[in-house]
């Protein structure tokens, strides 16, 4: 029986065996992934893992509980399994207290998005990348399989959410320790588009063989790459657009969004939902929209779940977990990829950024490290690579004052993380090229 | 307890496979977490999770397959794929595991009190509900939250050389935080949540201390919001143990990662500053410096007989009298390395692979009072409870933020600040370490969040500290 089959017949089920009082929702979640992992260009440890849970809320009179529950894929077997979670819950709502914020969607909306273009057999990837790696110090983890996520609740409400992807994320590195940063991700493998990208990560390892260039903390002009600016907007997505942190006034974006501050009109941030690679329904049953976050520099939308919808007189917008965005946009400038450079004149290259955090959150704050491949460039020339850096600087002066141009061109950047379960998020960034970075270690 | 015990060797016995060495790994977990925000109590988040990764090893190419069908046919099939896969890789794998000793032992591991009954659901909500009653009225407290996790935890490890290793845990997460505004910034102080967590029972709530700690909580927040900005210069910096914990986590414990310094991590976690060589030699901290890796505080998070791989766990120094000793490498990486190690192959659950981890990772008691480590210090700063973490990827230059900060002038605590930050290099910052806090300073805390591993993986850690003094590091505020 297929995934979408197992969870149709769960979902069937209960609806014949809830109550005419009681109500749910019912959020699947299920992957069949190889992972391989690479160090010194052989693999290092491999396997499978195939998991598959649902996520059952049931609520009556406004008291509702919600469980987590791994299934096993024997139809009999899990039925019984979701039959012991409703008595569970029916037990645990008797015990709590009426919920003031519950907030449901009462829309039957029907949503399906079935992708499953074939994966390449991994044999023949670890094949395609033992080739390519030969004489190279890589490292790295190469990661597919379909990912499933389903949707249903007792309003009739119905969502499927399948894709194959995968995503090789990888370093190469030089023998003096540096590195460069690579990554092939996608649902359609190509062996000439993935040498291509392999080519061009190789290419860059040739200006290591230079000694590094040695910086003294202070500030400096910087190109951020998309996957280092990725980091950047990474910190903001932490309760940046959250309605709940905006209200708890714990927000990175808490002078924006009270119009204390602005950031440069270049800016332009959105939840694009349509045509993305995450799921266009929320974990509790919330179609998601379209958002525009910050126009021209100025906050605009905001991430609601239910629960801060109902907590302060709000319109949920199918916000997921932490009210984080998940399929963020951010508008291109108009520094061509070619120009950059020249643009940058002199001062740092930086491909990635690392391990970033607070120094003082509600100031928008933020510190972190340069991390792979990172250079000083003179006169529009990549003279050297420089070594770890860290930065400390106000979000409001990177994307604010400091900021000169965007790139034309964007990247769409996949998430790599697997914590728990493959991600589907994904970013959609420019380059940024700023005025000044400050540097202190 | 092991309920599904006799099932399931019954299930492995009748396992077919033509592998030199297979094993198995069945983990269930059953999880609670509560929370009181702002005197609502917000819906329970229960979750039951279970699973088995099967791990074979075939002409030295080990591979796994993870699955949560735990039927005889389920179990099977994940069986033949670790097997084909391990056949699939051979020509490219960079271990040869012929000759690596596999366990053997049988053997039984319970949290302490596991057996003693919990306070129920009702119950924990009237003290999550009553604690978050006990926040003053105050229109600058703008949000609280007081909260309870609870994770049993059974894992029965079997393999066909015989070793059949069970394992039932408890573990607890007490939490409260407090928020405050002044209308032009806010400033949060918790107790708990991610810097603390221990095995046991309904003790573990009361060692935690937040029974009746709403109110001061509440009130170092206030405080807070109307204290100076931490100022700017090098000092003497007093760091209690809920700040210790994260110290000895980011620049002792990940450096010092056996799979880290063999390259495993470099593309993710990261590398260390830390190299083979430096084991035996290298004067990791001053000669106040030691620290252990120790699986035996029954309470700690990380206190266990085996680990994930089936090697029986001991207290080890990692570094004594400031120098470094032993890495964090399990058998494995002691196997690639040739070095001796501890105990410290884990895996977050079921469906990740066991990898090197920090497990109880404390530094040893010194002589010093808290009296007289202030009194110790002419110009100096204390800081507690870590809000902020960043590190490079070789675990050396580091910025760590704290909530609570407080001036020490002449042997004395002075004025609250807030935003206290500093910044160092791990190499150089433990040479400084002036003064180790006596056993009346000692904490046993962990966190629940360590994250590493391709793919990704949180684990339990614990860390238990003294208060500790680091001469002359460099400290600043935020922008507020």
């Amino acid at each position: 029986m297929s995934h979408q089959a197992q969870f149709k017949a769960l979902a069937d089920w209960l609806h014949g065996a809830v109550t005419r009082q009681e109500r749910f929702t019912l959020g699947y979640n299920a992957e069949a992934s190889d992972f391989i992992r690479f160090n010194h260009a052989k693999v290092r440890q491999a396997g499978h893992v195939q998991q598959a849970s649902v996520y059952f809320k049931l609520i009556e009179d406004r008291r509702h509980a919600d469980l987590n529950l791994t299934l096993c894929g024997d139809e009999a077997v899990d039925r019984q399994r979701l039959a012991e979670a409703l008595h569970q819950l029916r037990e645990t709502l008797t015990l709590l207290p009426e919920d003031p914020y519950l907030l449901l969607n009462d829309d039957a909306w029907h949503s399906s998005n079935v992708q499953d273009v074939p994966l390449p057999d991994s044999a023949h990837v670890v094949e395609q990348i033992a080739q390519l790696g030969e004489g190279l110090d890589l490292v790295g983890i190469y990661a597919a399989g379909p990912i499933y996520r389903g949707f249903a609740s007792s309003n009739g409400a119905l969502g499927w959410h399948q894709a194959n992807s995968f995503n090789f994320d990888f370093s190469l590195f030089h023998e003096n320790g540096q590195a460069v940063k690579a990554n092939y991700a996608g649902h359609e493998w190509s062996d000439e588009a993935f040498a291509k990208r392999f080519a061009l990560a190789r290419e860059q390892l040739t200006f290591f063989g230079q000694p590094s260039h040695k910086l003294t903390p202070g500030q400096y002009r910087a190109y951020l790459a998309p996957a280092a600016l990725e980091e950047v907007i990474g910190m903001l997505c932490w309760g940046g657009f959250s309605a709940q942190s905006l209200e708890d006034k714990t927000s990175p974006l808490q002078r924006l969004y009270d119009g204390q501050a602005t950031l440069s009109p270049l800016v332009n941030l959105n939840e694009q939902v349509t045509g993305s690679l995450s799921p266009a329904f929320s974990g509790e049953g919330y179609p998601r929209s379209d958002l525009s976050l910050v126009v021209e520099g100025a906050a605009q939308d905001r991430l609601i779940d239910s629960r801060s919808a109902a907590e302060y007189g709000l319109a949920a917008n199918g916000a997921g977990w932490g009210e984080s965005p998940s399929a963020l946009a951010m508008n291109g400038g108009s520094l061509a990829l070619d120009d950059v450079l020249k643009e940058l004149g002199t001062g740092l290259y930086i491909s990635n950024l690392w391990y970033l955090n607070f120094s003082d959150r509600t100031a928008g704050r933020i510190t972190g490290m340069t991390r792979f491949a990172t250079f000083w460039v003179e006169d529009g020339k990549i003279k050297a690579p420089v070594s770890t850096m860290r930065f400390d600087d106000s979000v409001f002066s990177l994307l604010g004052a400091a900021l000169e141009q965007l790139t034309t061109e964007r990247e769409l950047i996949l998430s790599a993380s697997t914590y728990s379960q493959r991600q589907t998020a994904s970013n959609l960034l420019p380059g940024a090229l700023l005025n000044r970075l400050t540097l202190t270690l | 307890m092991f309920d599904f015990s006799a099932q399931l060797k019954q299930r492995f016995a009748a396992l077919q496979s033509s592998a030199q060495f297979f094993s198995l790994r069945y983990v269930k977990q059953i999880s609670q977490h509560l929370s009181v925000r702002k005197n609502v109590a917000e819906p329970p988040q229960l979750s039951t999770d279970e699973g088995a990764m099967l791990t074979v090893r075939i002409n030295g190419v080990e591979a796994y397959a993870a699955t949560n069908d735990l039927s005889q046919r389920g179990l099977q099939a994940a069986l033949e794929q670790a097997e084909a896969q391990a056949r699939m890789l051979a020509p490219h794998a960079l271990l040869d595991l012929r000759d690596h000793a596999v366990a053997t032992s049988r053997a039984d591991y319970l949290s302490p009190n596991l057996t003693s009954a919990f306070p129920s659901l009702s119950d924990c909500y009237a003290l999550l509900g009553s604690e978050s009653a006990s926040v003053p009225k105050d229109e600058r407290l703008v949000n609280w939250q007081v909260s309870l996790g609870l994770e049993n935890v059974e894992q029965i490890y079997l393999n066909n050389a015989g070793a059949e290793i069970r394992q039932a845990q408890r573990f607890v997460f007490p939490g409260l935080s407090v928020t405050a505004y002044d209308g032009q910034g806010s400033q949060t102080r918790s107790l708990g949540r991610d810097n603390f967590g221990q095995q046991g029972g309904a003790e573990v709530i009361t060692s935690c201390g937040i029974i009746g700690a709403a109110a001061n909580v509440a009130d170092q927040a206030l405080q807070l919001i109307m204290a100076p900005n931490t100022p700017t210069g090098p000092r003497d910096l007093l760091l209690t143990p809920d700040q210790m914990i994260l110290q000895i986590h980011e620049s002792i414990g990940h450096p010092l990662e056996l799979d880290r310094i063999l390259g495993d991590e470099r593309n993710y976690a990261g590398t260390s500053f830390v190299k083979t060589s430096d084991f035996g030699s290298l004067q990791y901290g001053s000669n106040l410096l030691n620290v252990t890796f120790d699986p035996d505080i029954p309470e700690q998070l990380a206190s266990y007989a085996f680990d994930d791989d089936g090697t029986q766990a001991s207290k080890q120094f990692l570094i004594r009298n400031g120098v470094l000793e032993r890495p964090l490498g399990g058998a494995l990486s002691q196997y690639r390395s040739g070095m001796e190690g501890v105990a410290n192959s884990r895996a977050c659950s079921w469906n990740r692979a066991p990898i090197d981890r920090m497990a109880n990772l404390n530094i040893e008691p010194g002589d010093k009072s808290m009296e007289q480590l202030i009194g110790g210090i002419e110009h100096g700063i204390l800081m507690s409870t870590n809000r902020s973490w960043s590190i490079d990827d070789a675990r050396n230059k580091f910025q760590f933020g704290c909530e609570w900060g407080q001036l020490i002038e002449n042997g004395e605590l002075k004025g609250v600040v807030k935003n206290p930050n500093y910044r160092a290099i791990s190499a150089q910052f433990w040479r400084n370490l002036s003064a180790v806090g006596d056993a009346s300073t000692f904490k046993v805390l962990g966190t629940p969040n360590c994250g590493k591993g391709e793919p990704n993986q949180v684990v339990r850690v614990g860390h238990a500290s003294p208060a500790c003094v680091f001469a002359n590091v460099d400290v600043f505020g935020g922008d507020a």
